[in-house]
């Protein structure tokens, strides 16, 4: 396995907070990468400085082995790094089958060409069949529950055929039958040959799905391992339990 | 297009373009006139107003910037044998006012929402300050003139207005154009949510540019043929906050984001207007009308009339538990859900 993404030294701060902290980790090439932490510990500030969202103010990242000084969102994503949301953004006015669409990650001259071409409009069908939501692709992407609104977005950021796919707690505040509908689709699209790093408080969900876990705690990645060991690690406790 | 589609604007500007040779009345045709002008703009702004989401209220500053651009070319020059030379320059005039906007828009486009709608409004000030103290281009105060145009005076307005339909449809189909290929999607995606637009891969930064550099670009063509109808230009009608307000308050009106909708709400507002002028002037009543008329639109059709209508009409559908396709046999209800189609289909 190779690093797919390293991040090194990273450090944000927000004012006289110090969000990150000189934290540093890898996500290996085809792993299911869980990222866990209590809340506060700076989870979703890496998940933005990683996807270019937020600058870092030191460190770097490098991601299928090219250093980024400035990362942009867009160039990242063109290059494979797709992320979701913690409260799924979608939007809300188009009807699904846009929402995959607009994703594609298009080059400038779709601009001039047609809204929905037919390759893209099959691979978005396929992709709305995948995810249950084929009878939604004509309606506004507004009108689907919460759950639905995850599995979309999800859906869209696999439009560009990515490498590595950032998951903001994917499963927070959906019902459990979609949770474990959510844990399909990951490894089904896992099975397929993409990465993942997932930021997820469902304990069980992470054990079960992530290996190896990487571990936060106040800005800085305290452990790194197998989930058992981790689960094992008297660091860990610590920072989940206290003294 | 569908077919319906098709005939729709077949109809409207085969009926527009008809118009000045049925009716003679100059007062009629004046009116089309600027109805046609502000249909344009309203069409126009809806381009970066409507599909991109950002507010423009400076917009006034570039329909001066043409109608200056015209004034100032033409004001030693005469207009041409047939006084056709001020359309034919239009298209120069408006590259010339796009590039401008490219400029603009480039530094304000760096803001949003209502950030950015102060951005604009000032830049219409700065605009309309440049027009009142660049005495040597401008004028100044003094304003500027153009050649008299040697039409027939029996049809005087005739080809201001065929070009203002004319400009109608560039703007109509300029819309058409971008709703129906991968720039409207992306600018619907920018107006909904750029940042996470921009994360997905959208070219924001270029698709808005160039809506806003189209747009501008219309609004200074309409400006070049409103000095040449107007003949004489002061910076306070050129560059006037009113006619920002115009086109804004339309493109709401009749549907922000809609092909038909901008265009519906010039042709309700802009008669409105010179109705109530003509019934209330003396008395200054007539502003007092014409909000009020706004304000009921806007409390019984929050969205505009486009979007409201087909959104009404639509849940009524889901109320009656019928698919707007299944055909019924009541004619009533037919009639219906036919206006329930055509709304939607014109909302989109």
């Amino acid at each position: 396995m190779t690093a797919l993404l390293e991040v090194e030294h990273l450090s944000k701060r927000f004012g006289g907070v110090t969000a990150v902290d000189d934290c540093s980790f890898t996500v290996q090439h085809g792993a299911v990468t869980g990222l866990i932490g209590p809340n506060g510990s700076g989870k979703t500030t890496v998940f933005n400085l990683a996807t270019g969202y937020l600058h870092a103010d030191s460190g770097r990242i490098v991601f299928a082995g090219r250093t980024l000084a400035r990362p942009d969102p867009a160039a990242l994503y063109r290059a494979g790094l797709s992320r979701t949301f913690q409260h799924a953004r979608i939007f809300p006015r188009l009807c699904a089958l846009d929402n995959l669409i607009v994703a594609a990650g298009h080059p400038w001259r779709s601009l001039f060409t047609r809204r929905r071409g037919h390759a893209d409009s099959d691979r978005a069908l396929a992709l709305l069949e995948e995810f249950g939501l084929a009878a939604h692709a004509e309606h506004p992407a507004g009108e689907l529950s919460y759950g639905q609104r995850k599995l979309l977005e999800f859906a869209s950021v696999l439009m560009s055929e990515p490498k590595l796919v950032l998951l903001d707690e994917p499963t927070a505040g959906v019902n459990p039958t979609l949770v474990a509908t959510m844990e399909q689709h990951i490894r089904h699209r896992h099975a397929m040959g993409i990465s993942f790093l997932i930021v997820e408080h469902d304990m069980n969900l992470v054990m079960r799905l992530c290996d190896p876990v990487i571990v936060m705690d106040r800005g800085t990645r305290i452990a790194a391992g197998p989930p058992d060991a981790v689960r094992a690690d008297p660091a860990v406790l610590d920072a989940y339990l206290g003294q | 297009m569908s077919r319906a589609g098709v005939i729709r604007a077949l109809l409207f500007f085969g009926v527009l373009t008809a118009l000045p040779f049925a009716v003679t009345a100059h007062w009629i045709v004046n009116l089309g006139v600027f109805t046609l002008i502000y249909a344009g703009l309203a069409s126009a702004w809806n381009l970066v107003g409507g599909l991109a989401g950002y507010p423009s209220l400076g917009h006034a500053a570039f329909f001066g910037a043409g109608a200056y651009a015209e004034a100032i070319y033409f004001q030693h020059r005469d207009a041409g044998a047939n006084g056709l030379m001020p359309f034919l320059v239009l298209p120069i005039v408006g590259a010339g006012v796009a590039v401008l906007g490219l400029a603009v828009g480039w530094i304000a486009m760096r803001t949003r929402s209502d950030v950015f709608a102060i951005v604009t409004i000032t830049l219409l000030f700065v605009a309309q300050t440049l027009a009142f103290n660049l005495n040597s281009l401008t004028g100044g105060s003094q304003g500027i003139g153009m050649p008299p145009a040697p039409f027939d005076v029996d049809t005087y307005e005739r080809p201001f207005y065929l070009v203002l339909v004319l400009l109608l449809a560039v703007s109509m189909g300029v819309t058409w154009a971008a709703l129906h290929s991968g720039a409207g999607l992306s600018l619907q995606a920018v107006a909904a949510d750029e940042e996470r637009a921009r994360g997905i891969g959208v070219h924001v930064t270029g698709v808005k540019l160039l809506a806003f550099a189209v747009s501008v670009g219309i609004a200074g063509m309409i400006g070049g043929v409103w000095a040449y109808y107007v003949s004489f230009i002061y910076p306070q009608f050129a560059v006037d906050p009113l006619i920002t307000i115009g086109m804004v308050l339309m493109a709401y009106l009749g549907g922000r984001g809609t092909l038909w909708g901008p265009v519906l709400g010039a042709f309700v507002l802009v008669p409105a207007q010179q109705y109530l002028a003509y019934q209330y002037g003396a008395t200054q009543l007539y502003l007092i009308a014409y909000a009020a008329v706004f304000l009921l639109i806007m409390l019984l059709l929050p969205r505009g009339i486009l979007p409201s209508l087909s959104h009404l009409l639509r849940r009524r559908h889901a109320a009656t538990g019928r698919s707007p396709d299944e055909t019924t046999q009541d004619p009533a209800d037919a009639a219906s859900t036919e206006a329930g189609t055509v709304a939607e289909e014109m909302a989109r």
